[in-house]
């Protein structure tokens, strides 16, 4: 059976140059980039070169650039970096509802260590108000930290604007932007990003490698300690292979960036319109147009997201749910319910999120294949036939999740 | 949690269920379970002396709520009220060859439909 990946949010498979690549960088160009000697040298230059093309897709400077793991090490160092290097001058600290779990986690331990935190709520669309986040600025303001665009329902926040405002108010502003890089134009300069978290294997890279950018003169404090590397921000040796993969990546993203986005928002409003047409009893979640080029999100009414994942599996679809089955907790997606959906309407989310190997030739199958699966589920449900949601009101008696 | 974990007869129950629907002259019906925390199964029995003649189920749920829902009525079908009301959710469980851990409690719960649907049934009788 042919298998179709629908989850390049999750991770995107290695481009295949890169890995050819990046094998050399293991066996013949092994070297540690902290030797004096020519194994270091050789790949020295390397490291370097990765780290120029890094800044050039964000329109940074090389040594504004970072590396790290991926994007959770970026994202606790951002937070925990800026956090601590400016405490003297406050304790508050602005995010919204609809982070990852990378950001929202570090600011719950930051909130332990005695720091403030607002988590900004978000419109249906999941879009901030930029009056909110003005009106949520204090004189302890130190660092706004607000994702480029959501990993579940790929909506794109108004980064320009916030990074006016916390221009304006001389606050630190750092940006999540692991599903933005390579999706969507960014211009530190132009949108007075402060600090930025990527990672390589959203974008074709490998896993385990990724960047952080921090302008120059910005006051933050390493998190990693030991070793000189990174210019005393991070210490480790280099991880060279995966370095040299990131910034092969940069160039192919920066290289293919019109042609590719043109191709993913082609496939994603076909997919979007035909799902809408054939399939009654939807939501589409997530702003219309100010969305990712490779984001679908649904919420098809009276069915459960996991039900719905391993149906599409049995099809050869690999997709992901915001259902509580699938979110690995009790609740369905934390984006989702701060959105306004509620709990029965989140359980059965489905998010397709495209890739640039994707075909018209899967949309046409999964608009066969996906109407047939829902369908079936929604006949096995005893939701469906009282064709209403008033069940639900019902307080749960046999239910163990309280 | 994760797919993989299910066994060939989970997958099999969720992939052909038994006796999906609703019986429209059923003498007992249970429901457990709430769409907020992502399952609900209901299930419809006829009884006729005592003996379980029909069952069928409808559920809102995960792979797991389906398959044991469909288990559940494999099971009681033909049997006598007291051998159903023996029937646990733990039963159901081993019948399917087992449920990943995070399943045990959330999604198990088709014999406890099963048990709602026969108190049900034993209620109107005593009318």
């Amino acid at each position: 059976m042919k298998r179709i990946y629908f989850d390049h949010a999750a991770t995107t498979p290695t481009d295949k140059t890169i890995a050819n690549t990046m094998l050399e960088y293991m066996t013949t160009k092994f070297g540690n980039p902290s030797s004096v000697h020519s194994f270091g040298r050789e790949v020295r230059k390397e490291v370097s070169e990765a780290r120029e093309n890094i800044a050039a897709l964000i329109n940074a400077n090389a040594n504004e650039i970072f590396f790290t793991s991926g994007g959770s090490e970026s994202d606790n160092f951002a937070l925990k970096g800026i956090a601590f290097a400016n405490k003297n001058k406050g304790n508050h600290i602005i995010t919204t509802q609809i982070e990852h779990h990378a950001i929202l986690h570090t600011c719950q331990w930051l909130e332990k260590q005695g720091f403030e935190v607002t988590y900004l709520p978000v419109d249906e669309d999941g879009m901030i108000s930029l009056d909110e986040l003005k009106a949520a600025i204090t004189d302890k303001t130190i660092l706004i930290s607000i994702m480029f665009a959501n990993n579940e329902v790929g909506t794109i926040e108004p980064i320009k604007e916030i990074g006016a405002i916390a221009k304006e108010h001389g606050i630190y502003f750092h940006t999540d932007a692991v599903q933005a890089v390579a999706n969507v134009e960014i211009d530190v300069q132009d949108m007075n990003i402060d600090l930025l978290s990527l990672s390589g294997h959203k974008f074709y890279g490998p896993k385990g490698i990724g960047a952080i950018y921090i302008r120059r003169g910005v006051k933050i404090q390493a998190v990693q300690l030991g070793g000189a590397q990174e210019r005393n921000m991070r210490a480790g040796t280099e991880n060279v292979p995966a370095i040299v993969g990131l910034g092969m990546s940069a160039v192919i993203a920066k290289r293919d960036f019109v042609e590719k986005n043109a191709h993913l928002v082609a496939l994603r409003d076909k997919l979007i319109k035909g799902i809408q047409e054939q399939i009654p009893d939807i939501k589409l979640n997530g702003h219309p147009t100010k969305r990712l080029p490779g984001n679908v999100n649904f919420s098809f009414r009276y069915i459960e997201g996991e039900s719905l994942l391993l149906s599409l599996d049995m099809k050869g679809i690999a997709a992901s749910s915001g259902s509580a089955c699938t979110s690995g907790s009790l609740d369905p997606s934390h984006v989702l319910l701060a959105m306004g959906l509620i709990h029965e309407i989140a359980h059965g989310s489905l998010r397709i999120s495209l890739g640039r190997d994707n075909t018209e030739e899967d949309i046409a199958y999964t608009l066969e294949v996906l109407p047939q699966i829902i369908a079936r589920l929604r006949s096995m449900s005893p939701l469906c036939a009282e064709n209403s949601l008033g069940v639900t009101a019902k307080e749960c008696k046999t239910c163990y999740k309280k | 949690m994760s797919t993989n974990e299910y066994t060939e007869k989970v997958m099999d129950h969720f992939s052909n269920p038994r006796n999906v629907g609703e019986i429209a002259d059923a003498n007992g019906v249970g429901e457990v379970g709430n769409a907020k925390c992502g399952d609900i199964m209901k299930i419809y029995l006829k009884v006729e002396d005592n003996v379980i003649k029909d069952v069928k189920f409808k559920t809102f749920g995960c792979g797991a709520a389906i398959a044991t829902s469909s288990m559940v009525t494999e099971l009681v079908m033909g049997k006598s009220l007291d051998e159903a009301l023996e029937i646990t959710n733990q039963a159901v469980a081993e019948a399917l060859g087992g449920l990943p851990p995070v399943k045990m409690h959330c999604s198990n719960l088709a014999a406890d439909a099963m048990h709602e649907a026969i108190k049900d049934y034993m209620s109107k009788q005593n009318k």
